[in-house]
């Protein structure tokens, strides 16, 4: 895990005192207050975050950093920008999660989804389109309001976001676009896997001359049509998407996908 | 008399240095100097042998066999390395070590070390085949990009000079007289479009390009594993004897034919296998890997590589059909 910037000693010194004294009084506000370097606490250390805190989590957002509970995963280094595979896992132990958010510091465009799992596992992989070596962000919004934010770095020579994809660059996108294959799988005892993906060119607006075009809202529905989770995704997930939702337990009646692109163009598939 | 015995002496060493482990070029960062050695596996054919790892700055991004042979009419060189200064220090090299000028050059594959020390060679024909030219017209520039990044200073004034003329390869197999010597071609694919083997007949040295690494993880950027289990099958049947992989050490017989085979097999069933399980790219990236894979040279990120390049062709076909 490469660190962006090494705090000076002064500061690390400064940081434990504080920490020091605040644990001692163990009062409900220590977040607020804990950020006293100006990562606000990152492990990452990245100039990037208290930026990205105030515009994605809100200004007062309450941020707890738990690599523990919240594990982010990637490949230690993009070999293929266009399609950095990520994977979230929230542990159980933090109770129902509203929401997930990924969020890359470095990209053009940082928001990469969020994800609401409902009926789901507090679980999402996807792959995404990387700028430049940096850190991901799942942050992990629970029922009392809090953020929960786990991170990991990946390394790459760059260039991910403002290349073509390949059905772009070959033009062959739309004569499959809102096209889906997905299946369900068993991947361990205890989860049922969906594994879906969507054809779209997911275009992400800083190629020249082509603007952003990409899948923004996608709801898996059960056989009564009742939503079982929900996807908002962005400009960064990578071209023809593959992502993998687990339940605890099969989906009543078979599962349903529909959505819409930025541009309205619908999706709507029975996949099992 | 003498000359007999200076040959005794030779066919010895060579024989001693084909089983030790391939010695270490002196590479000097600072000169930029690959310190590029010749050794002889058979009279009037060399071999150049690059570092067996991972393109790095400290290794002067080296990790190429590449190879040359006097032909009583001329000197055949096998690839041009990664670059400019590469191609120059080589061509230096081959002059200190035969008095025959260099006739021709031979491309074995589209990838960048394979062409990039052209520049060297700006004045002698170029062959490759026709999938092969076509390959570096298209890759070319992404090539030159990515290997400035990796190696840094070692690739200054590197530019691409193409094959200029085509190796004919549409008979798949035949023969090909280049001054006194005579090489059995085979044109295969699998590595990466076009794999062009070259046997010289006389002294049984194969030149097996991409298609065979010894001790090391296979690249795979064009790679078509079906196909590439074909191709290792069919020179099996050839009956390998002195081989000069690309990539890791020159080897006697099919060692690094079934390492190679080993790997891809097992690539091949275990991709499948956790595609048709579920499993995302990250779990893949993490499953067990057999010891013996582990152990050679550039698993830490060739592996990685070859997961995604090729993992989701097999989660595509775990998927099915797309429909709309």
């Amino acid at each position: 895990m490469k660190h962006l910037r090494e705090p000076r000693p002064a500061l690390r010194l400064r940081r434990r005192v504080l920490q020091t004294a605040l644990g001692c009084l163990a009062l409900p506000f220590v977040p607020a207050l804990a950020w006293a370097d100006e990562f606000e606490g990152d492990p990452l250390k990245s100039f990037a975050w208290p930026g990205m805190r105030r515009e994605f989590l809100g200004r007062d957002a309450r941020v707890t950093w738990d690599d523990r509970r919240v594990v982010v995963e990637g490949p230690r280094f993009a070999e293929d920008p266009m399609n950095v595979p990520i994977s979230v896992r929230v542990d159980a132990a933090l109770g129902p999660v509203q929401e997930i958010l990924v969020l890359v510091d470095r990209n053009p465009i940082r928001k990469v989804l969020s994800y609401e799992p409902q009926q789901a596992l507090p679980r999402i992989a996807f792959r995404f389109r990387l700028e430049q070596g940096s850190p991901v962000r799942a942050a992990v919004r629970t029922a009392d309001g809090r953020w929960h934010v786990g991170s990991a770095f990946v390394a790459s020579t760059g260039g991910g976001c403002t290349v073509s994809g390949v059905t772009r660059a070959d033009g062959s996108w739309s004569r499959t676009l809102g096209e889906v294959s997905g299946r369900m799988f068993t991947p361990t005892q205890d989860a049922t896997r969906l594994r879906v993906r969507v054809m779209h060119p997911m275009d992400t607006g800083l190629v020249a001359g082509i603007p952003a075009f990409y899948l923004s809202r996608l709801s898996l529905r059960d056989g009564q049509d009742r939503e079982l989770a929900r996807l908002a995704s962005f400009e960064p997930v990578s071209e023809n998407p593959v992502f993998s939702f687990d339940f605890a337990q099969p989906p009543e009646g078979g599962v349903f996908i529909v959505g819409n692109d930025n541009n309205g163009n619908r999706i709507r598939s029975r996949l099992q | 008399m003498r000359a007999r015995l200076a040959r005794r002496a030779l066919s010895c060493a060579c024989l001693a240095a084909m089983a030790a482990p391939a010695l270490a070029q002196q590479v000097d960062t600072q000169r930029l100097d690959y310190g590029l050695v010749a050794r002889a596996l058979a009279p009037q054919v060399w071999v150049v042998e690059g570092a067996n790892a991972d393109f790095s700055p400290a290794n002067g991004c080296n990790i190429i066999n590449t190879a040359f042979i006097a032909t009583g009419q001329g000197v055949l060189v096998i690839n041009t390395g990664p670059s400019r200064l590469y191609g120059e220090q080589l061509r230096a090299l081959i002059a200190r070590t035969t008095t025959e000028p260099v006739a021709q050059v031979v491309h074995l594959n589209l990838h960048p070390d394979y062409f990039l020390g052209n520049q060297a060679f700006a004045d002698v024909p170029r062959l490759a085949t026709e999938s092969t030219r076509a390959g570096i017209q298209a890759e070319a520039a992404s090539y030159e990009t990515n290997l400035y990044r990796l190696c840094g200073d070692w690739m200054k004034g590197t530019e691409t000079l193409h094959p200029d003329k085509t190796f004919d390869a549409a008979a798949r197999h035949g023969r090909w007289r280049v001054g006194t010597r005579e090489f059995e071609w085979w044109a295969l694919q699998g590595h990466t479009a076009s794999d062009l083997v070259l046997l010289d007949r006389v002294s049984g040295v194969a030149f097996v390009g991409g298609l065979v690494f010894a001790d090391r993880i296979p690249t795979t950027p064009h790679a078509d594993v079906p196909a590439w289990l074909a191709s290792l099958e069919q020179l099996r049947k050839i009956g390998l004897k002195t081989v000069v992989p690309s990539h890791g050490p020159v080897h006697a017989g099919d060692r690094g034919l079934e390492q190679t085979q080993r790997y891809l097999q097992w690539l091949d069933s275990s991709f499948s296998a956790w595609a048709e399980q579920g499993l995302e790219m990250n779990e893949a990236l993490r499953a067990a890997v057999p010891a013996e894979f582990q152990a050679w040279a550039a698993f830490d990120t060739e592996y990685l590589r070859n997961l995604v390049h090729l993992y989701p062709r097999y989660e595509l076909r775990a998927l099915g059909p797309a429909r709309p």
